[in-house]
């Protein structure tokens, strides 16, 4: 009977995964990567598995290809792909299934082609792997594929090397490449985490589209739950290795169950619309005033005909009152890390007024500057890269003040008393950056920051790096930071979520300039500008009440 | 390309021009100079010396002397030598071809055998293969070339009486196969040191090739393994290592300067220490012009191989 109920089952699912336990090899921080975990993916339907880092969403992904480091190895379960038990498998038996019954998409697009073979070699290479077609039916469907991902100019296309195509064109090529052999299957993992927002809303309909054209099964590993609610027909919610929640999308999005699916919900940043509630401000007027700022980057030389010169920040002007938080939002290349970087003087503008507290900082020299470098300081957002491993934080902390001159007693204790402020223990001083989480390293950047009593806060991507729980703690320490030490906030980032929660004013940059500039019930209600527009109906999950996302209407 | 092409070659020449005005005048601070051997003869005067060092035009204030040098140099009149007067272009000429023969055999084996240890080190890391090729390198590197040209000797030619012990031929057999009998052993010697450093090398470009995000999408299309690693994992991992090529190139020619004196090798290096020994100025300048045309040909040729291979400098 057993051969009965199997026989039926094994069209209706594309993938089963029963019982499923991966060990870690021993001195990890949990001996399993994923514990007994079972789920089903429904073919030609679209299964989120949504966690955080370390929830092993990934190395479930990695195991259905077969692609596990040989360290870690599977200790109990079953996988059935498409009526294929897999556990167990020889090498040999599951390369013959990757990219023919099962394909991947990666985070990263712009590290995942190879940067020495042509777009169209790539995408031959799917086919020629598994002995299909002769070359010249090989690059007909190349070409094909190509057409089919929506790239411009296919023929051309075909003999690109990668370095020439924009993130979002080689994230259409990876697609492309695992649709060469029409797989059963397709494994998502983080396809749109690394791509600019209106880029990533054209990826997931293209997903979608080719998901509902093909009837294809889509496993689509994401962090974020404005994604799940775009795409997703299922949920598979995944903490620590273990799957603590799963059913229907429309059920886990509105009546999650799980304390930690609640939880996350919950730190999903939504665009409020509403503007934030104005700190009782001491009227000191702008704390700076930025006038008509102009960056030009040059490289090469006239000389040999090679100069390329990239205007990065055209003319830039605004305002931080004193006290309040400006939102400095774009997509990459708009000119809003340049922006940062001119504010705090890591490099210089090549025209334009910085007043900081009146005085136009933008022509002194490193010297004369020096002692207002103090005033304005920076959190950065790679919390793993901005803090020195070989130093201990109490060292970091306590560096800059001591070079300024400070008694190091009082540098002590001003760290210590910091430490505890952003919600560390006293006795993080003396330990080093790799002991903490990411989360708690962004805290460590937010004190040393701290350490100067500065005037203002520059914030560049400080939360991009995080997961959605922890933004949502780090954003409310910088709300409360600055209501207790009246600072100013620049908060540059790409995520307009993140932006609407924190901000007083928002100005939205393209291209080097400011398009639209006003507080966020403006920005995300009444946007001015189509750039806006564009931005804010790009954003995934975030539709007026009532309109059901597109994937689960049908 | 064509300005790339352009503005290296300029750089090139700008070099060629420092490096020589700096052998010129570190070979003419050498106490004693030109004049050096001639002062030891007791039959020569004060006279006599003025004499020569007019002919020879070294009574002239240096810049002089080295613009003129520099001049005939660019119309081809390397100068003659002190030993035998015969045109320096024409003595290194004669010792050119069995320097290259040595260089040129020992460069194919540190580059075959370098590469194989350095991606076989890489895909099977932490294995005994793999420490081995560590110790080896090690022990390669810390231990000067002669002695190992001396143990080859003592055992491949004394003892087993296999190889010959020196020269590039057996005089009166010109034949191919006595050529390459001979030239085993100096150029397995020189390429020792070479496997060494390019193994070491292979393997970490290897290493970071093999963590790329797309050798992971090449195993996700159901490439074999084989073509992984020697498609997308070499042919990466190969790119920094044509610039390591162009560097190790002076290297080699200072090594190949040992092992000559080792194997009683015809070639440039012992020729250089000999007209060292003669105080031969214009023999050893030609020589040191002729090395540095050399390694700043091998690092240009590096570059523009690079840059033909990879398509983000050929097509930018």
């Amino acid at each position: 009977m057993s051969a009965h109920i199997h026989a039926v089952s094994a069209p209706e699912v594309a993938l089963s995964v029963r019982g499923l336990t991966i060990s870690l090899p021993k001195g990890m921080e949990r001996a399993h990567a994923v514990e007994n975990i079972s789920f089903d993916l429904p073919r030609g339907q679209i299964l989120c598995v949504i966690g955080e880092s370390g929830s092993g969403k990934s190395v479930t992904a990695n195991t259905i290809m077969g692609l596990l480091p040989k360290a870690i190895g599977i200790t109990a379960g079953s996988i059935q792909l498409d009526g294929r038990e897999i556990v167990g498998m020889g090498p040999e038996a599951l390369r013959s299934l990757r990219g023919r019954v099962v394909s991947m998409i990666f985070q990263d697009p712009l590290s995942a082609l190879n940067p020495l073979m042509t777009v169209g070699a790539q995408i031959d290479e799917a086919m020629l792997a598994h002995g299909v077609g002769t070359p010249t039916s090989r690059r007909e469907r190349a070409i094909e594929l190509l057409t089919e991902v929506g790239l411009p100019d296919p023929e051309v296309m075909y003999h690109q090397y990668p370095f020439r195509l924009s993130g979002g064109q080689r994230q259409r090529v990876m697609i492309a490449m695992a649709l060469a052999l029409e797989p059963a299957m397709l494994i998502a993992d983080e396809p749109t985490t690394a791509l600019d927002v209106t880029t990533q809303a054209q990826i997931l309909k293209l997903i979608r589209d080719i998901q509902h054209r093909k009837g294809m099964s889509v496993m689509f590993i994401t962090h974020d739950f404005g994604v799940v609610a775009e795409i997703a027909d299922s949920v598979v919610v995944m903490e620590k290795g273990r799957v603590v929640e799963q059913g229907s999308a429309s059920k886990v999005l509105r009546t999650p169950e799980h304390p930690y699916t609640k939880r996350l919900i919950a730190a999903v940043p939504h665009l409020t619309g509403e503007d934030r509630k104005p700190i009782p401000a001491k009227d000191a007027g702008p704390i700076l005033k930025v006038e008509n700022l102009v960056k030009t980057y040059r490289s090469g030389s006239a000389l040999f005909r090679t100069l390329r010169v990239v205007p990065a920040v055209k003319g830039v002007s605004f305002e931080v009152a004193a006290g309040r938080t400006l939102g400095v939002v774009g997509e990459s290349g708009s000119g809003k890390s340049s922006l940062g970087r001119l504010l705090i003087k890591l490099m210089d503008c090549d025209g334009g007024r910085i007043l900081f507290d009146g005085v136009d900082i933008a022509p002194l020299s490193e010297p004369a500057f020096r002692s207002s470098r103090q005033k304005i300081q920076m959190i950065f957002q790679d919390p793993f890269a901005s803090l020195n491993p070989r130093t201990t934080i109490g060292r970091i902390l306590t560096v800059g003040p001591l070079a300024h001159g400070m008694a190091y007693a009082k540098a002590r204790e001003e760290a210590r008393a910091l430490l505890d402020h952003v919600g560390l223990d006293a006795g993080a001083f003396d330990r080093y950056p790799h002991e903490f989480s990411g989360g708690q390293r962004q805290r460590i950047g937010i004190a040393r920051a701290l350490m100067f009593k500065p005037k203002l806060l520059i914030a560049d991507e400080a939360v991009s790096a995080l997961d959605v729980s922890i933004q949502a703690q780090i954003l409310q320490l910088l709300d409360r930071v600055q209501r207790e030490t009246g600072v100013s906030m620049i908060f540059i980032t790409h995520d307009l979520r993140v932006a609407s929660q924190i901000c007083d004013e928002i100005a939205v940059m393209q291209k080097g300039e400011i398009v639209e500039q006003g507080p966020p019930s403006q920005i995300f209600l009444n946007p001015q500008s189509d750039y806006t527009r564009e931005l804010v109906a790009a954003i995934p999950g975030e539709r007026p009440q009532g309109q059901k996302p597109e994937a689960a209407e049908s | 390309m064509p300005a790339f092409l352009l503005k290296r070659l300029m750089q090139s020449v700008m070099l060629l021009v420092i490096v020589s005005i700096v052998g010129f005048v570190v070979l003419n601070l050498i106490p004693g100079g030109p004049m050096a051997q001639y002062a030891l003869d007791p039959g020569m005067t004060q006279e006599d010396m003025n004499r020569l060092a007019e002919q020879l035009g070294l009574n002239r204030p240096l810049w002089v002397q080295y613009l003129d040098w520099i001049w005939r140099l660019v119309q081809g009149d390397w100068g003659t030598s002190f030993r035998d007067g015969s045109p320096v272009l024409d003595v290194i000429g004669r010792h050119v071809f069995a320097t290259l023969l040595l260089m040129g055999s020992s460069t194919v084996i540190a580059v075959a055998v370098g590469t194989w240890i350095g991606i076989r080190g890489a895909t099977h890391r932490y294995s005994t293969f793999d420490y081995l090729a560590t110790v080896g390198a090690m022990i390669a590197l810390s231990i000067p070339t002669f002695w190992f040209g001396l143990i080859g000797i003592y055992v491949f030619s004394l003892k087993l009486g296999w190889l010959p012990a020196g020269n590039m031929y057996t005089i009166g057999d010109g034949s191919v196969l006595n050529y390459l009998h001979h030239l085993i052993m100096p150029s397995t010697v020189l390429a020792l040191v070479h496997i060494a450093i390019w193994s070491r090398f292979m393997r970490a470009a290897t290493l970071d090739a093999i963590s790329q995000e797309f050798v992971k999408t090449a195993r996700a299309k159901g490439v074999g393994e084989r073509r992984v690693i020697l498609k997308h994992v070499v042919g990466n991992a190969l790119l920094p290592m044509i610039t390591l090529a162009g560097v190790q190139l002076p290297s080699l020619l200072t090594g190949a300067l040992v092992t000559e004196t080792v194997f009683t090798w015809p070639g440039m290096g012992r020729l250089f220490l000999d007209s060292l020994g003669y105080s031969d100025y214009p023999v050893v300048m030609g020589l040191l012009i002729f090395s540095a045309i050399l390694t700043i040909a091998g690092n240009l040729i590096a570059d523009i191989v690079v840059a033909l291979v990879d398509p983000r400098i050929r097509l930018a």
